[in-house]
Order: structure tokens, then sequence, then C-alpha cells
């Protein structure tokens, strides 16, 4: 009985790994798009904004969330 | 029991590889990517007054289209739709290109979806961009 639930635990972390490694990179993406269309519209010198303001942002979305 | 623990041992040791990989960098310095930035760099210069104009819109689905042909000049509108045309054609293909770059063909829509996004996010305001409802301006 041990013995099986000891490999149904291995299964799952098995799924678990197949999970992680198909999963789609939604935040690199979106890194790289900013990145990209920074350089094609020529937006550098407001980068710095940029991250002021995403931080800004993530600070008021954590408390939120909770 | 001995070998249970060290097969549990091995899957915890591929579960933190998994992990690892978890949050990767997209590749997208390849000269296809380069080259197709620059040609997007140049245009942007003759398209960001119909963005202005509200003749060209950004679309929901990480494209451009014309929105209003009458904000622009007569003579100069089989241009725009060349441009719009230009403009389109080298977005799909860089779409494309990151995906395949980075050795995943089937996320080539994700991305897409990713840079409409983004791209409306960045727009300046007074700019349109295709919203739920039909088109914004922002």
């Amino acid at each position: 009985m041990k013995r099986n639930s000891l490999i149904l635990l291995l299964a799952a972390f098995l799924t678990a790994c197949v999970t992680i490694n198909i999963y789609f990179p939604a935040a690199a993406a979106q890194e790289v798009a900013d990145e990209i269309i920074d350089d094609v519209w020529q937006l550098k010198q407001g980068e710095a904004e940029d991250d002021a303001a995403a931080q800004e942002n993530t600070n008021a979305e954590t408390p939120a969330e909770k | 029991m001995k070998k249970i623990l060290l097969s549990a041992y091995l899957v915890f040791a591929f579960v933190l590889t998994g992990l690892a990989q978890a949050a990767p960098n997209l590749e997208i310095n390849t000269p296809a990517i380069n080259a197709l930035k620059s040609s997007m760099q140049k245009r942007h210069n003759q398209l960001a007054p119909h963005y202005q104009s509200g003749a060209v819109g950004l679309t929901k689905n990480g494209m451009i289209a014309i929105r209003d042909a009458k904000a622009v000049p007569l003579k100069h509108r089989q241009g725009i739709n060349q441009l719009v045309a230009a403009e389109n054609a080298d977005r799909g293909k860089l779409y494309k290109e990151i995906a395949v770059a980075n050795g995943h063909p089937e996320w080539e829509s994700g991305i897409r979806d990713s840079f409409a996004g983004r791209w409306i996010d960045k727009a300046k305001s007074g700019w349109y961009f295709q919203g739920k409802g039909g088109w914004v301006k922002k």
C-alpha cells in the first residue's frame, strides 16, 4: 500500500516535469516583445520611466491579490 | 525501500532541472530577427504620422490595419496600402521567427498575443487600437 502511494507520487512528479517543459514562457515573451517594440518604435529614452511604472504596478497589484 | 528512495531522489533531480528551465529567456538575437527589426524600424518613420492621424490602427492580433483611409490624402492612399501590407508581412515573419529560433514553432500564436498586448500598451496617446467593440482612441 505504502509502495503504491509512493509510485503514485512519483508519477505526479513526472507529470509536473512534462508540464513545465511544454509550458509557454509568457513572461519571457513579454520581455522580448518589450525589447523589440522599444527598438522598432525607438522608445529607448523612456525605458527608465517604464521600469519605474512597472515597479509601481507590481507593488499596487500585490496587496490587491491578497 | 532503498531503491524507492533512490528513485525519489532522481525524480527530485528531474524536477529541479525542470524548474531551472521554467523561466527561460527567449533568443531574439538571430540574423533573421535583426533584419526584420531594422526593416520595421525604418518603416516606422513613414507609419508614425498615420498612427497619429488615425488612418492606421493597431489590431488585436498584433498587426496593423487601415482604419480611416480618408485621413490620408488621395495621392498617398495607394502608398499606404503597400506600407501596411509590408509591415504586416514583417510582423508575421517576426512572430514566426522568434518561435522557430527558440525551437518551438508552436509558440508562434502565443508570441503574437504577447506582442499584440504590448504594441497597444506602448502606443502613444491619440493612436487607435482594436478593442472588444471596435476601434478605440488611446
